[in-house]
């Protein structure tokens, strides 16, 4: 009894899952270009969530909103510029490319460059150091360290 | 190379900077991209008349407020007695748009505690508040007599954003 207790526990995060609304697709090209929208547009309410995890009561209007204008059979382009010009740029998840963004879409590639500057200037620089060879004093003196360790 | 051990600090210390300037931003305070352009018109079911609607174009030549509320928001419940002294004492025209609300909830709320508004639409589908780019509630919005949103103010409406950004505004909008 417990175990099955257990194990309808389980099935709970799928049921919250269920709460979200099902839509009805003509076809399947509607449905990819439905699913991609609402992943890429934000949810204003809970900000870190796109429009396609989030539970928020606008959320659920929001997603209502972009199937009408899919199901019409508008552009994508017509959906997410009919939520730019309420919300502004902060409703994408993908901004586009421009001076208030730059810094956000060449930020992790300079961070990067830097990285790999810094790294390799530091493996030359021990490489550097390393070419001090050995000299036969020191060669002497490693093996008789070792052969006093054999016994 | 000398002062090499100061890198740390100095990383730490921009760090510090940064996270400063972060904590005193609001990640909430999305700015509106609809200040000084024209307000979508709304026609909304009407909370007190099963029939009638509230439509935005009958207050075309006056400068007056519109506030988005509902019975489940916490803030609504608080500026309510604000919006009632604005209605009464200022004679400022306002126009609810209640918002994803249950109906009767909301008549009983404004019989209650008293109606602020000359008219309130039902927005029980986020229409009329996704056109005005709202995201939460209270947001009360100031809009021109050519039907311009001039002002917009996110959260409850208080005696200080009141004489400090709407009622200046309002008077010179007025006389216009």
């Amino acid at each position: 009894m417990k175990r099955l207790g257990w194990m309808l526990l389980l099935l709970f995060p799928v049921m919250v899952l269920a709460r979200i609304e099902v839509y009805q697709f003509d076809d399947a090209a509607t449905e990819a270009r439905y699913k991609q929208l609402i992943d890429e547009l934000r949810c204003l309410v809970c900000q870190n969530q796109n429009l396609a995890d989030s539970n928020a009561e606008l959320a659920q209007d929001m997603r209502r909103i972009t199937y009408e204008m899919v199901s019409r059979g508008e552009p994508n382009e017509k959906v997410i510029t009919f939520m730019v010009q309420r919300y502004g740029e902060f409703v994408l998840y993908r901004p586009p490319f421009q001076a208030s963004t730059a810094m956000l879409w060449t930020g992790p590639f300079i961070i990067l460059a830097v990285a790999i500057v810094l790294l390799l200037t530091f493996i030359r620089r021990r490489a550097q150091e390393k070419t001090q060879s050995l000299t036969a004093e020191d060669h002497e003196r490693a093996r008789q360290l070792l052969d006093d360790h054999k016994t | 190379m000398k002062a090499r051990f100061l890198i740390p600090l100095g990383v730490f210390l921009v760090l510090v900077v940064l996270l400063g300037v972060g904590l005193t931003l609001d990640p909430r305070d999305v700015p509106s991209v609809l200040i000084d352009k024209k307000a979508s018109e709304f026609s909304l079911p009407d909370l007190f008349d099963p029939g009638g609607t509230v439509d935005s174009s009958s207050m075309k030549g006056k400068v007056w407020l519109v506030n988005v509320w509902g019975t489940w928001c916490p803030e609504c419940w608080r500026e309510h007695d604000f919006l009632i002294y604005l209605a009464k004492q200022e004679k400022v025209p306002i126009v609810g748009i209640d918002w994803r609300d249950d109906d009767a909830e909301a008549k009983q709320f404004l019989l209650e505690k008293g109606n602020p508004f000359i008219a309130v639409g039902a927005d029980h589908e986020s229409n009329a508040i996704m056109d005005l780019g709202v995201y939460g509630a209270p947001e009360t919005f100031l809009i021109d007599k050519q039907g311009v949103i001039r002002k917009k103010h996110k959260g409850a409406m208080t005696l200080q954003v009141w004489r400090d950004e709407f009622k200046p505004l309002m008077e010179k909008l007025e006389k216009n």
